[in-house]
């Protein structure tokens, strides 16, 4: 049996062999029939976009229908190259570099060769498309842009690149992806899932039908439309009288932490970045390196946060204790904080400042003393120190705050182990700190970042994750939907509000009433430095103001940063109360005062440190 | 020379020689292009040309040589094999993923094809020694040493298709009385690790639990006092067995060597998860009818639809272009061959001549039927070549080395 084990092998699988040849080579036809130049191809299926709605289910991203020049590399034959050109608008260089990008990536499968052909272009292609061996059109969507405003916040989408291509196996050569903003933040949801298709072709060419019954098919799956917190009309409003001035406005609903509108001037119309003409005018958007339109402002700018932040240090000290509602600091226009060390106050001299005053007139020398009680509080200063660091945590500073957008930025507040690192263990107290009591020193806050801590004010002690999603809850992520409770206890809050009311009522921001509605805010003024030729240079301050209104049952949080703006109520305070005003009431009565921010312009200011000349600030 | 050597076996010579013949004319149709010439030794038919005209050297010194020749030096023939083989970890080229080959003026030698040789032959001499016993387990270990060798210097390549024509020796050692046992056992080995890279880890363990549950409880109602224990402990090695194999595959090896494995097991133009490479062989062999469509004239052939068609798929053209005939033909050559060294080898006197000219047989047949049944769609893909009518100069000289150290013993059957 042994010796003849490999020979019935062998015999009995040659019997199977030359059965398996009779099979498929004389008796099963559909082979014969299925060679001559045979080939599959395969054609993704793709589901719509998903649409984008405002929070007033107005619908502001949709999709329009645009078409892609396909080609099979191995299947061209000569063809008039200029008049390829000529019909769809393309550069003849654009068109081989594609035409050889694709033979590159494969000879037998297809890739585009002209992309984002518009329905003009399409329909003359059409007629002549015979004349072009190897190429077929394929329909797509790209998206279309409702509204001219909210480009920072929607992003834009563009094609992979190879990094995404090795990331995610999901795409392939010539898809579009969401790049930033929204369509990436919720790229998956928006995009749905392909579905493919494999078909058969014959020698010709052409599609004879589905490979195998379309065994090998696989469905697509259906996008999902969402809703965002934004108001459209509030945004466009806002980027309508930011312009001429760089900056950042973010409006905030505190009670649920729905972000209700995010500006950065200046921006762009988000209809500039589909199509074909993206790739040009990305470029030209990324190379404005002065006014730098691609940077968001209300999230990536990291300023001082000035006076504002006087609110969050009287809170802190009634907390601690060091201070109560009752409390009353002398400022001979200004505080003698260590020997020789004065910080200068706009209040007269012998000027006697209780809480309440003290957050209206702005006093520095106030939250000087405050500042400096409550870093003498425990037994080292760094004890103090990272309490304080502590309560502001609470208030979402110091770290990303976990909004749904892809961009962002920490700000800064400093810990005791900063300090022991610049000045030594222990060489350091609360004079060398100081002004991190107005908002100054070391701290760094983003527009939103403020406009989150309003919002807890607001809240008289929680605020929700700042967040863009309305709806669907189902990809709602579920921190959006929980309260993250301050350090603070609520009743505290009550004497900073009022405050903040007086500041409009008689304090620095009178600027801001408006009429029937009880605005709170605080102003201001931050200074700041550039490199003028590596000389580090001043530049006018920064024109800052928080608000919420009403005073009750607050609707609308708001934190508004103008650069190289001056001081609070200059140009802040009028801008946060018309979006207030605009928001609220939605028109505006003060005529006079919305004309007067719409057609000022900061651009001069802009303009100083590039002039190669020496120029005065804070004029 | 020897003057026996004249009595040598014409008939499988003759078997031979159309082998050869008839790939060098499909190699020349599947690569077949403008400048397709014998004498272009810049394309495959050129260089394949020059590995025959090396091929006929080597075999008429092989033939001069004295048949004692190989029995005495065999150990020294392994030797240099298996330094040939570590050499190229150090020397070796790395062509499509794999360090398998040593590459000298533009002509690439693959010391793998060589292994398989000298293997046989020091399987040949170790087995024919006296004091060796194949039941007796430390002559057992010996032999399995000496296959193991080159086998996993071969998978380090990593060249998982040649590896697994080492697996032929198990048919010789089955032939010299091997217990069953180790055979059911290697070929689950084999079968298991194959399963294992094509299917996931997870479901190759469902397989393996409802394989032994429905195999425990069948022999359970046959043989009630059947134990568990034997299953369990199969059952717990396999397991553990699919799972290194994956641990191994995925975590071990770096991307090159899962990228060899994935283009021998045919998952390289096979993207799309469709089998494209299998359907368009099988649309090519299909489309051949009964007498193909004649030389050159493969329409799937010149589209170059099935990949590597000249190398591992070379039948796919013998299919479309000469039709069942032309296939039934060349299987029919094949059976003629191997059935007729193995009924010649089981003449022969001298017992190393005997199980060499086995082991000869044994590598033929596994090549013949992995690589056929891979083009017909019977068995999973598994790249190695069809001996002798394949594209590749370092496949056609070990199996011209092996048939005429076959046909050196055989015409000396008489010593």
């Amino acid at each position: 049996m042994r010796i003849y084990f490999l020979k019935i092998l062998l015999i009995s699988t040659s019997i199977i062999f030359i059965l398996r040849l009779f099979y498929i080579q004389i008796i099963n036809k559909s082979y014969e029939t299925l060679s001559q130049n045979n080939a599959v191809i395969e054609i993704s299926d793709y589901p719509e976009r998903g649409l984008i709605y405002d929070r007033n289910s107005k619908l502001i991203v949709a999709n329009k229908a645009s078409y892609d020049l396909m080609v099979i590399p191995e299947n061209i034959n000569y063809f008039d190259t200029t008049l390829l050109c000529k019909l769809t608008k393309t550069k003849k260089k654009e068109l081989i570099i594609n035409l050889n990008k694709a033979k590159k990536f494969s000879k037998r499968l297809p890739s585009i060769a002209i992309n984002q052909i518009t329905k003009e272009n399409y329909a003359s292609l059409q007629e002549h498309l015979w004349k072009f061996e190897g190429f077929f059109i394929q329909k797509k969507s790209v998206r279309d842009y409702k509204i001219s405003s909210g480009a920072n916040v929607l992003g834009y989408m563009s094609e992979v690149n190879n990094s995404d291509l090795r990331k995610d196996r999901y795409y392939k050569l010539g898809e579009l992806i969401g790049r930033q903003g929204i369509e990436k933040s919720y790229e998956n949801e928006l995009r749905g899932g392909k579905g493919k298709k494999i078909l058969q072709k014959d020698r010709f060419n052409r599609i004879i039908g589905s490979y195998q019954e379309g065994r090998f098919d696989i469905k697509k799956k259906n996008s999902k439309n969402i809703t965002l917190t934004i108001d459209s009309d509030l945004q466009s409003y806002g980027e309508k009288i930011m312009k001429n001035k760089r900056g950042g406005i973010v409006a905030i609903e505190p009670q649920t932490g729905e972000i209700l509108a995010l500006i950065s001037s200046p921006s762009y119309n988000p209809n500039l970045l589909i199509g074909k003409k993206r790739s040009v005018n990305y470029k030209i958007l990324a190379n404005d390196s002065l006014s730098k339109p691609l940077f968001d402002r209300g999230l990536q700018a990291q300023y001082p946060p000035g006076s504002p932040f006087k609110t969050l240090n009287a809170l802190i000290g009634l907390q601690e204790n060091v201070i109560n509602t009752k409390t009353v600091f002398l400022c001979n226009k200004g505080y003698s904080y260590s020997k020789g060390a004065f910080m200068e106050c706009h209040c007269k001299k012998g000027t006697r400042n209780n809480l309440l005053k003290g957050i209206y007139n702005s006093c520095n020398s106030f939250f000087a003393k405050t500042y400096t009680r409550i870093i003498k509080k425990y037994n080292t200063p760094s004890e103090s120190l990272d309490n304080w660091r502590k309560h502001l945590e609470s208030f979402g500073l110091g770290n990303y705050l976990g909004y749904d957008l892809p961009i962002g930025k920490t700000g800064f507040i400093p810990d005791s182990k900063y300090y022991n690192r610049w000045y030594k263990e222990n060489g350091w107290s609360a004079p060398t700190i100081i002004s991190n009591a107005i908002g100054q020193g070391e701290i760094l806050t983003t527009p939103i970042q403020l406009a989150n801590i309003t919002a807890a004010i607001a809240n008289r002690g929680f605020y929700y994750t700042p967040h863009f999603l309305k709806s669907p809850d189902s990809i709602k992520k579920n921190k959006f939907f929980k309260k993250n409770i301050t350090s603070i206890d609520s009743l505290n809050f009550e004497i900073i509000i009022e405050g903040m009311h007086q500041v409009i009522e008689k304090g620095t921001a009178k600027i801001a009433k408006i009429k029937n509605i009880e605005v709170c805010g605080k102003t201001g003024t931050a200074e700041n430095f550039t490199k003028v030729n590596n000389v580090k240079t001043q530049l006018t301050d920064h024109s800052i103001f928080i608000a919420f209104a009403p005073k009750v049952n607050p609707k609308i949080a708001i934190a508004v940063f103008i650069e190289n703006g001056y001081w609070g109520s200059r140009w802040a305070a009028p801008i946060a109360s018309l979006v207030i005003e605009k928001y609220i009431n939605s028109k505006i009565e003060r005529k006079w005062l919305e004309k007067k921010i719409m057609n000022g312009s900061l651009q001069n200011e802009y303009k100083k440190p590039y002039s190669g000349e020496k120029f005065n600030i804070n004029e | 020379m020897n003057k026996k050597i004249f009595l040598f076996d014409w008939g499988s010579f003759l078997l031979y020689f159309l082998l050869v013949v008839f790939g060098l004319v499909n190699i020349y149709s599947s690569t077949y292009n403008e400048n397709s010439s014998l004498f272009n030794f810049s394309i495959p038919i050129g260089k394949q040309f020059i590995f025959l005209i090396i091929s006929i050297f080597s075999a008429i010194i092989i033939l001069s040589i004295n048949s004692k020749f190989f029995e005495r030096f065999s150990s020294l023939i392994y030797l240099i094999s298996i330094l040939l083989l570590i050499g190229l970890f150090i020397f070796g080229t790395n062509l499509k993923g794999a360090t398998s080959w040593y590459i000298f003026g533009g002509i690439g030698f693959q010391p793998s094809e060589f292994a398989k040789v000298a293997t046989a032959l020091a399987i040949a001499k170790l087995l024919s020694e006296i004091q060796i016993n194949i039941k007796n387990i430390k002559s057992l270990f010996q032999l399995a040493t000496i296959i193991t060798i080159p086998t996993l210097l071969i998978i380090f390549q990593p060249d998982p298709g040649s590896a697994i024509i080492f697996s032929a020796f198990f048919f010789v050692l089955y032939r010299e009385g091997l217990n069953n046992v180790y055979l059911i056992i290697f070929s689950m080995i084999i079968i298991l690790f194959i399963l294992s890279l094509l299917i996931p880890v997870n479901l190759m363990i469902i397989i393996l639990l409802t394989i032994f549950l429905s195999l425990y409880s069948i022999s359970k109602k046959l043989n009630k006092k059947i134990s568990f224990t034997p299953y369990f402990i199969s059952l717990v090695t396999s397991c553990l067995y699919v799972i290194s194999v994956g641990y191994i595959f995925n975590n071990v090896f770096k991307q090159r060597h899962r990228d060899r494995f994935n283009i021998i097991l045919g998952k390289e133009f096979d993207d799309k998860g469709i089998g494209y490479n299998l359907n368009q062989s099988i649309i090519a062999i299909g489309s051949g009818s009964w007498t193909g469509k004649g030389f050159l004239q493969g329409t799937q052939t010149k589209g170059d639809f099935v990949p590597r068609q000249h190398t591992d798929y070379i039948f796919s053209t013998i299919g479309e272009e000469w039709g069942f005939l032309g296939c039934t033909i060349v299987i029919f050559i094949y059976v003629l061959l191997i059935y007729r060294i193995l009924s010649r080898s089981e003449k022969l006197k001298n017992k190393f001549s005997r199980i060499f000219s086995y082991s000869f047989a044994s590598i033929l047949t596994l090549h013949f039927i992995i690589n056929i049944g891979m083009s017909l769609g019977l068995i999973p893909t598994i790249g190695i070549p069809l001996p002798f009518i394949s594209y590749g100069g370092s496949n056609l000289l070990g199996f011209t080395c092996m048939m005429f150290i076959y046909l050196n013993l055989d015409a000396n059957r008489l010593d």
